[in-house]
Parts: structure tokens; C-alpha cells; sequence
């Protein structure tokens, strides 16, 4: 009797393991599939592409797809043009949102708190809400269809963001160093640049990574504020995707996966590397339940 | 040009003196407001302006490249709004469609947090796997999944027939009853495991010993779900929902990707777009954001009431 008590316990352990394993597995196919499909319709020609039944596991992979996307202008442009803006728009971000986030994280003063919630009110700010403004603005000054609205408007995002989570890694930083530097003669600039940036040197990294990728997938404001193919960031160029090279009657679809596997790529190789400083940094965020 | 240079030394002593009778604390307020300064400025200039500018547009009739300034037309703009069809169903469509994608982000993600907080090999690797969905623009994961959905070419429609759940393909973006299935379905499979990440980093708090406690008192797994897990997770589950919830609500880029402007299926961030840039109707597309604001602010003062957050600077 004990015994078979023991063996259907020992049955139980091993069938919820077993049903344990299913839904990992069921979870990772779900989430890994459509890089799968998207990767596969890279590497098809359209013979393949555009049949029917579908085929699962091409045999003959070609890289034709990559050659030809590679080859339009207009898709190299616009990998140039969202470097130019994402790069632009990080460095600003940090620039400026490093010296912000010491005063908001070190100093104690008058007017402090009123600053913080501005910034924190911004940090959750809908980018449509200011979409009026920014658009008359951005044609009156002449900057519209140019990487410089794109840089001017971005910053409404990044910037606040790099404040905040800057401030907290400020915060966590210890008094003392800063003290003897004091003791030592140094002015306060000196002492941000030469001790506080470089302790700060991880939590820079992580907001300048977020601020990045932010920046790079951004999609609304440069639709609105730019016209022409040259201007195009890789979003739009992606979304306009159109038949350039070879005449077809359907979308490249081979040829548009081909694109996002090129865009995708170094991303999932620079989360894939920060992954832990990432999730720190975004949950580094606003909210106390 | 005609400054008698002898004022020179004593305007640049002044400010000096003046530094030196400060007290520590008075020097430190002005040390910070310099280091914020530049902050500030950038901020007026990219949210404060646009910001005033576009609630003030939305009282006038402002349409960009008119030759005559615009009018202040008081509440017309809005009057029109909560008469306006199409506003309404955008409204529908972007409710449905945040509360459909927060309540199954929030189930799947709380899944996958619970799945992936257990030890088995491979761990590590399934934790970095999930955060790759978010980090790639929204765009291109809309228009993988459009080549997916696709009606005749699609995989979907293909899996969907060899398990018998369909007998013809369907047209999953373009008939009005699987529009939102589908829309819903991107964001969701892009979503749920930054969800599960934000869950994550919760569950990881909780200390093993209360398990363990519980255990020796009897206490089944499903009750310490309920006593344990759920009440002190939820700090994380607050976060996550309040951050899911604003995002959604102002979703844009799939809707967009997928739909265009079709009026159907428009989200209220792409109505207020479609207005301002579409058609040069800066004032009534103002409108249109400012209200878009307004019912964001409705939801999160919902959350804040109900849930009691409380807010840390």
C-alpha cells in the first residue's frame, strides 16, 4: 500500500514536470516563431515565397534578398539617417541630462521637488499630445523634412527619461568621494566631470543605450515631420517598403525581411549583451505601488 | 562700444563678493540651479512651448500654410469633437483594444514570470530571449506579422488550415471582426514577456523562507499564491499595469502600420495625426490631443485612486 502511495506521488512529480516543460515550451515557441518566419522569408526567392501550400524549411536558402536590399540607396540612407539621429540625440540626452540629474540627485535645495515632478510628469508624457505644437513650430522655424526636427522633437522623450534615471544612479553614489575632492580644492564642475561622471560611467551606458534604441524605433514624429526618401529614418523607410528592384506585383515581402533582420540584428546583439543593466534601468522607473 | 573700461573690474568684483558672503547652502542652490539650467531650457523648448501652443491652437481654427492667422473660436473645436463619429469610434477601438491587450499582457506575463522564477536549465538564456520582442521597433514587428497574417500567402491562415481550425483563408486584416484580434495579438506576443520581466523582477524579492514557512504550516501551492505571492508582488503589478495602460492608450505605430487611417479601425493618437499632419488642421487636431491627455488622465487617476500608489521623487 505505501509503496504504490509512493510511486503515484513520484508519477505526479513527473507528470507536472513534464506539463512544466510543455508550457516553457509552448512560451518559447511563441516568442521565437516569428523571428523564425521572418528570418526563413529572408532567405527564400520569390518562387518560394509566393506559394502555395506554404513551405516551412526552404532548401535552397539564397542570400539574394540581403544583396538586393543592401543595394538600394534609399535603405542605406536611411540606416545612415537613424544613426545620425539616434547617435545626436543620446549624446545630447547625456550631455545635458547627466549635469540636470546631479543637481536633482546631490544638491539639496529650494524649489527641488516642484522640478522632479515636472520631470517625472514628462517621463510618462504622450508624445500625440504635443504633435500640434511641435508640427507649426518645427514648419515656422523651417526645419521640417530635416534630421534636425527629428533630433529637436526626440528629445521630448529621451531627455526627461535620461533625467530620471540618472538621478537615481546619482543618488546611490557615496558622499564621501565627492567630500574629499571638495576637501582637496576641486571646483563643482571639476568634481562632476573628473569623479561623479566616471562612478556614473554603468547607469550612463544603460539610459544612453535606452535613450538609443528609443530614439532608433521611433516612429510617429518622424512620419509627421519629414516628406522626402532622403530624409527617412529606418521605420519609415521599412513601413514605405515598396517595389523597387524587380517588378512585382505584391510587396517584396522577401526583400522587407531581409531589411528588418539587418535593423533587428545589432539590436538584439547590444539587449542580448546589456540585458541585466537594461532591466535595472527600466525598472529603475517611476512608480511605488 | 563706448563702456568706460574703467567699470570693468568692479562689475566682474561684485558677483564675487557676493559669492564669497554666501552662505554653504545658499551657494549650493545656486550651483544646482546652474547645473539644471541647460535641462530646463530643453525642456521649455521641446514640451513647454509645444505644449501651450497646441492647447491654445485647439481654441482656434489654425490650419497650417492658411494665409490669414487663425481665429480664437473658443470651445467650437471641442463641441464638434463629442459630436464627431469618428472620434468616438476611435475611442472605442483604442479602449477595446487596451483593455483586451493589458488584462492578456497581464495573465500571460504573470505565467511566464512564475514559469521562468522556477530553476530549470536554460534560464538565463529564456530571461535575455524575452526582453528581444521589446527592443525591436514596433514597426518592423507589425510588419513581420503582417507578412504573417498575410490572406493568401500568410503562415497563420496555413497553420490555422493544416489543424483543421479553418477550412479558407482569411483575410485577418481586412474583414472588420479579426482586425482587432489580430492588431491585439502583435502587441501582446511583443509585450507580455516585458510584462513578465517587470513581474520578474518582483518575484525575485520575495524571500524563499516565507515558502518554505508556508510549507511546514501545510499551506497547498495555490494558497500560497494567494497569501504570499499576489499580496507581495504588488508593488511590481501596479507598475505594470499602470505602464501598460499608458502605452496603450496612445498606441500609434501598429495600429498605423496596419490600418493607415482607416476609419474603422483608428486609434484616437491616430485620428489626432491623421488631423494635424493629413489634413493641416492644426486646431482641431489639437483638440483631439488635448482630449486624448484628458482621458489618459481619467485612467490614471482611476488607478491612482483604486490602487493607491503612491508617487516617489
Amino acid at each position: 500500500m505505501r509503496l504504490a502511495s509512493a510511486q503515484r506521488r513520484d508519477l505526479r512529480r513527473r507528470l507536472s514536470r513534464i506539463l512544466f516543460y510543455v508550457v516553457l515550451a509552448i512560451i518559447a515557441i511563441y516568442l521565437v516563431f516569428p523571428f523564425y518566419w521572418a528570418i526563413r522569408s529572408a532567405i527564400v526567392p520569390d518562387s518560394v515565397q509566393f506559394a502555395t501550400p506554404v513551405v516551412y524549411w526552404p532548401e535552397n536558402p539564397s542570400l539574394e534578398n540581403f544583396r538586393k536590399v543592401l543595394a538600394t540607396g534609399q535603405f542605406r540612407r536611411a540606416l545612415l539617417n537613424s544613426a545620425i539621429v539616434a547617435g545626436t540625440v543620446t549624446l545630447l540626452s547625456l550631455a545635458v541630462g547627466a549635469m540636470g540629474a546631479y543637481a536633482l540627485g546631490r544638491f539639496r535645495f529650494r524649489g527641488s521637488t516642484p522640478v522632479r515632478y515636472i520631470i517625472l510628469s514628462m517621463t510618462m508624457f504622450p508624445s500625440i499630445s504635443v504633435l500640434g505644437g511641435l508640427y507649426t513650430l518645427i514648419t515656422q522655424f523651417g526645419l521640417y523634412n530635416s534630421l534636425g526636427a527629428l533630433v529637436y522633437s526626440y528629445l521630448i522623450f529621451t531627455l526627461p527619461f535620461t533625467v530620471w534615471v540618472l538621478m537615481t544612479f546619482f543618488r546611490q553614489l557615496p558622499r564621501d568621494l565627492e567630500e574629499a575632492a571638495y576637501v582637496d580644492g576641486a571646483s563643482p564642475f571639476q568634481t562632476f566631470w573628473r569623479i561623479m561622471l566616471p562612478l556614473s560611467a554603468p547607469g550612463l551606458v544603460t539610459t544612453g543605450l535606452l535613450a538609443f534604441i528609443a530614439a532608433w524605433n521611433e516612429f510617429l514624429y518622424a512620419l509627421s515631420f519629414t516628406q522626402t526618401p532622403d530624409k527617412r529614418t529606418i521605420t519609415l523607410a521599412i513601413f514605405y517598403f515598396s517595389p523597387q528592384t524587380g517588378g512585382g506585383f505584391e510587396i517584396p515581402w522577401g526583400q522587407m525581411m531581409a531589411a528588418t533582420v539587418i535593423v533587428t540584428l545589432p539590436l538584439i546583439v547590444l539587449t542580448l549583451i546589456f540585458q541585466r543593466r537594461i532591466i535595472a534601468g527600466l525598472t529603475a522607473g517611476a512608480v511605488k505601488g | 562700444m563706448s563702456r568706460p573700461a574703467i567699470a570693468e573690474p568692479r562689475r566682474a568684483a561684485l558677483p564675487l563678493r557676493r559669492w564669497q558672503a554666501m552662505t554653504l547652502a545658499e551657494r549650493q542652490a545656486w550651483l544646482a540651479w546652474l547645473f539644471l539650467l541647460p535641462a530646463l531650457l530643453v525642456v521649455v523648448a521641446v514640451a513647454m512651448v509645444p505644449l501651450v501652443q497646441t492647447l491654445y491652437f485647439s481654441f482656434t481654427d489654425k490650419r497650417l500654410g492658411a494665409l490669414e492667422p487663425e481665429q480664437w473660436i473658443g470651445l467650437e473645436n471641442y463641441r464638434f469633437l463629442l459630436t464627431d463619429p469618428l472620434w468616438w469610434t476611435a475611442v472605442k477601438v483604442t479602449v477595446q483594444f487596451t483593455v483586451i491587450t493589458v488584462v492578456l499582457e497581464f495573465l500571460l506575463g504573470l505565467l511566464i514570470a512564475l514559469v521562468v522564477n522556477s530553476r530549470f536549465p536554460g534560464r538565463g538564456p529564456m530571461r535575455a530571449a524575452m526582453l528581444v520582442p521589446w527592443a525591436i521597433p514596433t514597426v518592423l514587428s507589425a510588419q513581420m506579422w503582417k507578412w504573417m497574417y498575410n490572406d493568401i500567402f500568410g503562415v497563420i491562415n496555413d497553420l490555422l488550415k493544416r489543424a483543421g481550425l479553418i477550412e479558407q483563408n482569411i483575410a485577418w486584416l481586412a474583414r472588420p471582426d479579426t482586425s482587432l484580434i489580430a492588431v491585439a495579438s502583435i502587441d501582446i506576443w511583443k509585450t507580455t514577456p516585458f510584462v513578465a520581466l517587470l513581474l520578474l523582477a518582483g518575484l525575485q524579492v520575495i524571500p524563499d523562507e516565507l515558502y518554505e514557512a508556508a510549507t511546514v504550516d501545510g499551506a497547498s501551492r495555490i494558497r500560497q499564491f494567494f497569501t504570499i505571492t499576489l499580496p507581495l508582488l504588488r508593488p511590481a503589478i501596479v507598475v505594470a499595469l499602470i505602464f501598460r495602460t499608458l502605452d496603450a492608450l496612445r498606441v500609434f505605430d501598429v495600429f498605423y502600420v496596419l490600418f493607415g487611417a482607416r476609419p474603422d479601425m483608428q486609434t484616437m493618437a491616430v485620428y489626432a495625426q491623421n488631423y494635424i499632419v493629413a489634413f493641416s488642421d492644426v486646431g482641431y487636431g489639437s483638440a483631439i490631443s488635448v482630449a486624448i491627455f484628458l482621458v489618459i488622465a481619467i485612467f490614471v487617476v482611476a488607478y491612482v485612486t483604486t490602487l493607491k500608489v503612491e508617487v516617489q521623487t
